[in-house]
C-alpha cells in the first residue's frame, strides 16, 4: 500500500472519528490504530484486592514488593552517568559483614574495579566491582533487599 | 498451609497455578526473564522476580537463579509446572535443600522415571506390561544397537534413555534405516539431554496413546482418575486430547487403571503423576512411561471428574491425605482440549508477533487457559503453546459440536495459530467415530513431515 493511500485512510478515520481501522485487499492489510483510544490493547490489570491472599500479605511480603518494584525502574541519566545493575537475582547487602562499614556511601569516590555491594545468591556472597572511575551519586536500594536481575542498585557519575 | 509460593514457570500453567494459590489463599511470586516484563503471569502473581535473560537456560532452567529468587522473597514452597525444570531431580533436591517444598514427587521418584531403560525395568519386574524391547542400561555403539533391532524385529522405535518430549526419538523399518538414524538421535540426545544413551522398542503401527491420571499422597494411598487418549500428535507434541478414551469399555479401564496404580505402588510414588501406555486394537496395552508432574491435558480430567489437579497437587505437597476413595471416582459426560500453538497452520511454523486482538469464546462448559491478551507480544524464545481450549459436555459427539462452535468463536489476530487444523481434524469422520491412531495426524501433515514419528511424549 501506498503513501497516499494510507494518507487517504488516515483521513477517513479523522473524518468520521474513527478508533481503529483494518483493511486488506490483494496488495495486502494495513492497520490503523489511534494511539491512546485503543483501551483494548492495553495490558489487563489484576486486582489483587480481590484476592483473599491479601490478608495474610499485608505485613511483611507487601513490604517488600513495594520496596522493590519502584525502584526497578530505571533512574534518568545525565551523559555522564553509569547505572550498575546486578547481574542476577539475591539479596544486597553493603556491607561485607554485618559489623563492617558500608563498601561506599552517596558521595563517595571510587576507582574501576573498586567493591561495591554483595548480592547473595544460593549462599554465595558475590562482590559487584565498580566498572568505571568516578563519584556514587545515588544509591537506589536498601541493605538486604531482594534484587531482581538488571535492577539498577547505583549511579556512579564519571569523573 | 504454605506461607508463599514460586511459580518456576511461565505462560498458561503459570497462570494456572497462581489461581489454584489464590483460591487456597497463598500468595505467590512469578518469576520471569527479561523477555517476559509483558507476560500476564507477571501481571497476576502477587509479586514478580526477573531472574535472568531471555535464554531459557539462563532464566526458566537457572536453578541457582530461581532458588535465589524464593529465598530472597521469602517463599517456602516452590511449582515447577510443566517443561523446563519440572522433571529435573536436581531442582528437586535443591528445593528441599534450601528448605523450599518442592510441589511434585520426590528426587528419587523424578530421576527413577526419567531413565526410561530402568523404568522399563521396574514395570516389567512389578508385571505391569512393557513392549519387547532392549535390555539393559542403554546402548550408544551402532553394531550393538543393529544386533538389537534384529532380535525386536523391525520396525524398531529408537529412544533416548534420558528422554522426552520426542527428543532423540526415530522410527527404523530396517537395518539400513537404522544405520542411517541411530547416529542422529543419539546426536539429539546427547544435545538435549547430555546423554548418548539410546534403547529400543518393538513399534506399533496402529495403536493408541492412552495415559492414565495417578493421584497419590505420602502415606502410600494411591488411586486413578481415568483416562485421556492423547493419539493425536505431530512432530512428537499432542494436538488434542480427550476424556474418556472413546475405545475402552469399563473392564478394560479397570485393567489399565490397575497397571497404572501398581506403576505408582511400587516406586511409592507420591503427588500427581502419569503413566503412560500404547494400547493396541485388540485391547492389549504396554508401559511406555510415566510423567511425574501435571500435564499440559490435565484439564481434560478435571472436566470429567470435577477434582482440581492443581490445588490437590498442593494439599499433597503440604502432607494432607488423599481426600477421595477409588469408588469415589466418576468420569461423567466428555472432554476436549485443543492445543493453540503460535504456528502457520499450512507449514507447522512457529508465528510469534503481537496479538493484535484476542477474543476468547465462552459459554456452558467452555474453558480457556491461556496467557494471551489484546496486544501481547508472543516472543520468539519459548514454547508455541499459547492457549488451551477445553470443552465439556454431556457426551462425545456434544463435546465436538460445542468445540468447533467455540473454535469458530476464537479469534486471535496478529499471529498465526493452528485452530484451522483443529477444526480439519474435528470434521474428519474417523475422528467422529473416535477411530484412531498416534499416526492419525499425518494425514494433515505437508509430505515431508509424514516420515517423522507422529508418536510423542511432551506431556
Amino acid at each position: 500500500m501506498e503513501v497516499k493511500e494510507i494518507k487517504a485512510l488516515v483521513a477517513l478515520m479523522n473524518e468520521f472519528g474513527l478508533i481503529e481501522l483494518e483493511i486488506e485487499d490483494k496488495k495486502g492489510k494495513v492497520r490503523l490504530v489511534r494511539a491512546g483510544a485503543n483501551s483494548n490493547a492495553a495490558a489487563p490489570v489484576v486486582d489483587h484486592r480481590a484476592a483473599p491472599a491479601v490478608k495474610t500479605q499485608v505485613t511483611a511480603p507487601a513490604k517488600t514488593a513495594e520496596a522493590v518494584k519502584p525502584s526497578a525502574q530505571a533512574p534518568e541519566l545525565a551523559p555522564n552517568q553509569r547505572l550498575v545493575q546486578t547481574p542476577m537475582v539475591g539479596t544486597f547487602y553493603r556491607k561485607p559483614s554485618p559489623e563492617a562499614p558500608p563498601f561506599v556511601e552517596e558521595g563517595d569516590t571510587v576507582r574501576k574495579g573498586q567493591p561495591l555491594c554483595i548480592i547473595e545468591a544460593m549462599k554465595m556472597m558475590n562482590e559487584l566491582e565498580a566498572e568505571v572511575a568516578g563519584r556514587v551519586i545515588r544509591i537506589l536500594c536498601e541493605n538486604g533487599q531482594p534484587v531482581e536481575y538488571e535492577q539498577p542498585l547505583m549511579v556512579i557519575e564519571v569523573e | 498451609m504454605f506461607k508463599k509460593l514460586l511459580v518456576a514457570n511461565r505462560g498458561t500453567i503459570a497462570i494456572r497455578i497462581i489461581r489454584a494459590c489464590r483460591e487456597l489463599g497463598i500468595p505467590t511470586v512469578a518469576v520471569y526473564s527479561t523477555a517476559d516484563k509483558q507476560a500476564l503471569h507477571v501481571r497476576m502473581a502477587d509479586e514478580s522476580v526477573c531472574i535472568g535473560p531471555p535464554a531459557a537456560a539462563d532464566s526458566y532452567l537457572s536453578i541457582p537463579s530461581i532458588l535465589s529468587a524464593a529465598v530472597a522473597y521469602g517463599a517456602d514452597a516452590v511449582h515447577p509446572g510443566y517443561g523446563f525444570l519440572s522433571e529435573n531431580g536436581d531442582f528437586a533436591e535443591a528445593c528441599q535443600r534450601s528448605g523450599l517444598q518442592f510441589v511434585g514427587p520426590r528426587a528419587r521418584h523424578i530421576r527413577l522415571m526419567g531413565d526410561k531403560p530402568r523404568a522399563r525395568r521396574i514395570m516389567k519386574r512389578a508385571g505391569v506390561p512393557i513392549l519387547p524391547g532392549s535390555e539393559g542400561t542403554g546402548v550408544t555403539d551402532l553394531r550393538e544397537a543393529q544386533a538389537h533391532a534384529k532380535a525386536i524385529g523391525y520396525p524398531v522405535l529408537i529412544k533416548a534413555a534420558a528422554g522426552g518430549g520426542g527428543k532423540g526419538m526415530r522410527i527404523a523399518r530396517d537395518a539400513s534405516e537404522l544405520t542411517r538414524l541411530f547416529p542422529l538421535a543419539r546426536g539429539e540426545s546427547e544435545a538435549a539431554f547430555g546423554s548418548g544413551k539410546m534403547y529400543f522398542e518393538k513399534y506399533l503401527e496402529r495403536a493408541r496413546h492412552v495415559e492414565f491420571q495417578i493421584i497419590a499422597d505420602t502415606q502410600r494411598n494411591v488411586i486413578h482418575l481415568g483416562e485421556r487418549d492423547c493419539s493425536l500428535q505431530r512432530r512428537h507434541q499432542k494436538v488434542l486430547e480427550e476424556a474418556p478414551c472413546p475405545v475402552l469399555d469399563a473392564r478394560l479401564r479397570e485393567k489399565m487403571g490397575r497397571a497404572a496404580v501398581r506403576a505408582a505402588e511400587v516406586v511409592v510414588y507420591s503427588n500427581v503423576g502419569t503413566v503412560e501406555f500404547l494400547l493396541t486394537a485388540n485391547g492389549a496395552f504396554y508401559f511406555i512411561e510415566m510423567n511425574t508432574r501435571i500435564q499440559v491435558e490435565h484439564g481434560v480430567t478435571e472436566m470429567v471428574t470435577g477434582i482440581d489437579l492443581v490445588k490437590e497437587s498442593l494439599l499433597l505437597a503440604m502432607g494432607e491425605r488423599l481426600r477421595f476413595k477409588q469408588k469415589q471416582i466418576q468420569m461423567r459426560g466428555a472432554s476436549l482440549e485443543c492445543r493453540i500453538y503460535a504456528e502457520d497452520p499450512e507449514t507447522g511454523l512457529p508465528s510469534p508477533g503481537v496479538v493484535t486482538s484476542h477474543h476468547p469464546p465462552g459459554g456452558l462448559g467452555v474453558r480457556i487457559e491461556t496467557a494471551l491478551y489484546s496486544g501481547y507480544r508472543v516472543p520468539v524464545q519459548y514454547d508455541p503453546l499459547v492457549a488451551k481450549l477445553i470443552v465439556h459436555a454431556d457426551n462425545r459427539a456434544l463435546a465436538i459440536a460445542r468445540t468447533r462452535a467455540a473454535l469458530r468463536e476464537y479469534m486471535i489476530d496478529g499471529i498465526k495459530t493452528n485452530i484451522p487444523l483443529h477444526l480439519k481434524i474435528l470434521d474428519d469422520p474417523d475422528f467422529q467415530s473416535g477411530q484412531v491412531a498416534t499416526d492419525f495426524l499425518s494425514r494433515f501433515a505437508p509430505p515431508e513431515q509424514e516420515r517423522q514419528a507422529p508418536r510423542a511424549v511432551q506431556s
